[in-house]
């Protein structure tokens, strides 16, 4: 608490993480590595065998460089207007709208692929209509394993990370700083470029962080989508470690792709802290207060920015379609009833209703236990004298962008009896979950201003009095922006392939998995379903965890 | 400021803690570590992720051991190997089910299991028996093939492929989806059929001219069946061939959602042109419940498990003394000529023929 000793106070703050860290990641980490190696010495023709040939890692570094970067510019540019949109308090039909931005978050790769099949593939509903409107003999939309297709997934998933994190601090700015801009003679533009950009860029950096660390690390959609002929280092670990058994090519491939998004958050971190200005937030009189002719006009954008949104979340549209739809033969609900009858399913399958509750009961558990271990890294960041502060964030990012492959089969050997144990599903996801935690409460706390903390002090309070009444409240907005993304990767089953599973206890991503893995119209239908019945637990979950820091507000 | 923001922030916490509390104390009822086994014994099994099996079967064997079988997903086949060969200084499991006939020398190379012979090998044809050593004992079996869209075929009045070299025709351009060997036990299964067809000379020509053809390649077995397979996708898709398992007309009936008592698909079984996988069971060393693993191997084998197999899995059983369901028999005929190839040849090569297909089908 105290700013007179930042080594002190940083490494107190950081003791939590970093234990959990070190246990949970870094441990793992050295093991799998370790292991891989020795495997690697054993090796008839020398470790060197183990190397894989540079032409393909430059290649493949370079490939997922370039799609990172153009997902992450495209995500920035359409979520930047709908940011703005909804940082506007009172608009019609917002919240719903940021709800559902949020939703491809939550939802499984192969879902996700299966709708955007059902709606742009060959035989898809667009390329259906399109052909019978226009008469066409050949489908019009040629996307299918397409590098375009690729772009537009990760659009479609990360776009609400951008929306959120930035709208969630715009929507905090001190409103006076405009005001004065405007009173002093500048156009709306250059109110916009000179004060409110550079005031609201420390979130758009964080925002395009989390975007570029998801897409480098991409594995799921590149192979569903992409096809054959796009391999990020994601996809080449998985083919050399669980296809090849090649331990050491992989390892090495991990500790490269460390080392790159290691470099990659640096340069960032660096970049965002020369940006964090201590003076900007929205406090007391003038909380609540909003421009008029801002709000009209966020008003009339309600319907565009809706179809938009619409636009981007037609795949969900496409998924809800399916699962009530039997072709040609009209509308069932059969899926449905079928899914919640009681029948016999197999010694190891549990009802959907029970899938419910543990997706449930595990994502309220990470987003409590991300939410503490982010918060205290993010103090610790932020406390930190620049010199620590610089590698401690790049640190405490670092599981973001690990594979996800290596990793899980650190786990396997690291965590001994902990491995089978249930406990170790919501620790998993807050590896996942804390980075994102981290990147949403730090440029909040950086802008808090110290004056309050020093008059509260002052005034007698004691540095836990100070921290309840002061930082706490000002920091439930971006609380609950990080919670509300912590459940959502938790709900997501980021960082799955980690774990053991252990089927009596299914989420209800494990049971979509288990239904597409048989033929059978009827899995498909009920796997369809499931997707909706997750969507739509995500949705009211959502919904109301946005709604509980209002409410505090109103009180 | 204290006013207004101290007592509902209070609240709130209180409530989480609270919430956390509840949350804390109820975990599925299961502590931190695995608890000490009182009674009953505990069994774990592992496997991928496809395993099951039938309450009713399973509860007669927990209840005449007084065990609780607990089932461990590792995800796909190879993966849930590699898993264990990396665990096996510290096993996860007592029992593993699921190792397949592609990935059999890795796991005896290994050296993880402990060999038993079961007296129900007696039973099981000695052509499954691939390890003679019975580390690993074949449990049940399947095949890779083609299906196809009856329907679509009949409306064209195209006859169905007759064998591999059809593939590559005019009249089926365009017409097949396939699974990429890289990232899918079938896709890997269909290119071995072709290796060990056109053998080591051949096969590349034999793709690339698939590949002239149009085939698709996805990355899984879901994606083409439910995508791309006209039946499987019930109208999405525009594939009417895709590589598959001769046992899935019978699931297109077991889970149809108009009734049908006719598979909208059948077999195509190419003379040559399937692949056998044999999939199997085996005990890990370390375990510390060796004639209960043991008895839970000849469970695994005997009648009662063997008949609910294949409705469970969409396999054959082993055991020859088990009978078939009425839908296999009616719709999932066994080809008669599988192509054959040896585990130690698959796991050798596997690599190469990987990287092999990928350049060809890529450049």
């Amino acid at each position: 608490m105290t700013a007179r000793r930042p080594w002190r106070s940083a490494l107190l703050w950081a003791l939590a993480p970093i234990a959990f860290l070190s246990w949970f990641y870094f441990f793992p980490l050295v093991r799998i590595v370790e292991t891989s190696l020795a495997h690697g010495l054993t090796h008839e023709a020398g470790w060197r065998a183990a190397l894989p040939d540079w032409e393909t890692v430059v290649q493949v570094f370079s490939f997922t460089f370039r799609q990172a970067l153009i997902s992450t510019g495209l995500t920035l540019a359409a979520g930047l207007p709908i940011a703005w949109w909804a940082k506007h308090r009172g608009v019609p039909g917002q919240r719903t709208i940021q709800v559902m931005l949020t939703l491809p978050f939550v939802m499984p790769t192969v879902v996700v692929a299966a709708a955007f099949s059902a709606l742009v593939g060959p035989g898809g509903l667009l390329n259906l209509w399109a052909m019978r409107l226009f008469g066409l003999s050949d489908p019009p939309i040629e996307l299918l394993h397409t590098f375009s297709l690729i772009i537009l997934a990760h659009l479609f998933y990360n776009v609400s990370v951008v929306v959120r994190i930035v709208s969630g601090f715009w929507r905090e700015l001190d409103p006076r700083l405009r005001m004065a801009a405007s009173v002093l003679g500048a156009n709306p533009i250059r109110q916009w470029l000179s004060v409110e950009l550079p005031l609201i860029l420390p979130s758009l950096l964080s925002a395009s962080l989390l975007v570029f660390l998801f897409c480098f690390s991409s594995f799921g959609i590149i192979l569903l989508l992409g096809g054959l002929r796009f391999a990020t280092v994601e996809v080449e670990i998985y083919r050399q470690a669980v296809s090849f058994f090649n331990l050491p090519t992989a390892a090495f491939l991990s500790l490269l792709q460390l080392a790159v998004t290691f470099a990659t958050m640096k340069i960032y971190t660096q970049l965002q802290h020369d940006s964090g200005r201590a003076l900007a937030v929205n406090i007391g009189e003038v909380a609540g207060y909003q421009s008029q002719h801002g709000l009209r006009v966020a008003r009339w954008l309600a319907l565009p920015v809706g179809l938009f949104a619409c636009l981007l979340l037609l795949p969900l549209f496409a998924l809800a379609f399916q699962s009530v739809s039997l072709g040609d033969q009209g509308w069932t609900l059969q899926y449905y009833t079928s899914l919640f009858q009681d029948v016999e399913r197999g010694a190891f399958l549990a009802s959907p209703g029970a899938a419910m509750g543990n997706s449930l009961r595990i994502a309220l558990l990470t987003m409590l236990l991300s939410l503490a271990l982010g918060t205290c890294m993010a103090y610790a960041v932020s406390e930190a004298p620049p010199k620590l502060g610089r590698w401690l964030d790049p640190i405490f990012l670092l599981p973001l962008g690990t594979s996800a492959v290596t990793l899980g089969l650190g786990f396997i050997i690291a965590m001994g009896p902990l491995r089978r144990s249930p406990w170790l599903v919501p620790i998993a996801h807050s590896l996942i979950a804390t980075p994102f935690v981290l990147r949403v409460m730090l440029p909040s706390l950086r802008r808090l201003p110290p004056s309050l903390r020093a008059a509260s002090g002052v005034l007698g309070a004691s540095p836990w009095r100070t921290w309840f009444s002061i930082d706490l409240p000002l920091l439930v907005p971006a609380l609950t922006v990080a919670g509300v993304f912590a459940f959502a990767v938790s709900l997501g089953e980021f960082g799955a392939s980690l774990l053991v599973s252990r089927p009596q206890h299914p989420t209800m991503p494990l049971m979509i998995y288990r239904f597409l893995g048989m033929p059978g119209l009827m899995n498909l239908g009920m796997a369809m379903a499931m997707g909706t019945i997750l969507m739509v637990v995500a949705g009211c979950s959502m919904y109301l965890l946005d709604r509980l820091p209002v409410n505090i507000r109103e009180f | 400021m204290q006013r207004k923001f101290g007592n509902p922030v209070w609240r709130v916490l209180v409530l989480t803690c609270l919430l956390g509390v509840v949350l804390g104390c109820a975990p599925d009822g299961e502590s931190l570590t695995v608890p000490p086994a009182p009674e009953p014994a505990q069994l774990i099994l592992a496997s991928h992720d496809s395993f099951n099996l039938s309450e009713e079967v399973l509860i007669q064997f927990e209840e005449s051991r007084n065990v609780d079988v607990q089932y461990l997903a590792l995800g796909d086949a190879g993966e849930a190997l590699n898993k264990l060969i990396l665990s096996r200084e510290d096993p996860l499991a007592d029992v593993v089910f699921g190792v397949d006939n592609t990935f059999l020398s890795r796991a005896l190379d290994a050296d993880m299991f402990i060999a038993y012979e079961s007296p129900l090998l007696a039973a099981i044809p000695d052509e499954l028996e691939l390890d003679p050593d019975h580390f690993l004992l074949p449990a049940d079996f399947g095949f890779i093939n083609l299906n196809a869209d009856r329907m679509w075929f009949a409306e064209r009045d195209i006859p169905l492929p007759a064998s591999l070299e059809d593939l590559t025709q005019p009249a089926y351009k365009g017409l097949l989806v396939v699974q990429n060997p890289a990232t899918s036990s079938p896709g890997l299964a269909f290119l071995l059929a072709t290796i060990s067809h056109f053998g080591e000379d051949g096969w590349r020509d034999f793709w690339q001219a698939l590949r002239a053809n149009d085939v698709l390649v996805t990355s899984g077995w879901s994606d083409a069946y439910f995508e791309h397979f006209t039946v499987g996708s019930g109208g999405g898709g525009t594939k009417p061939l895709v590589v598959s398992y001769s046992t899935s007309p019978p699931a297109d009936v077991l889970y149809a959602t108009d009734g049908r008592q006719e598979p909208a698909s059948v077999n195509v079984n190419l003379p040559l042109g399937t692949f056998r996988q044999i999939e199997f069971v085996g005990i890990l060393k370390g375990t510390p419940n060796l004639e209960l693993a043991q008895a839970f191997v000849d469970f695994m084998l005997d009648i009662p498990a063997q008949e609910d197999i294949p409705l469970n899995m969409f396999v054959y059983p082993a055991n020859q003394d088990a009978a078939l369901p009425e839908l296999f028999v009616q719709f999932a005929e066994v080809p008669s000529d599988p192509a054959s190839m040896d585990s130690a040849a698959i796991e050798m090569n596997r690599e190469t023929w990987i990287e092999e297909w990928t350049r060809i089908m890529l450049r």
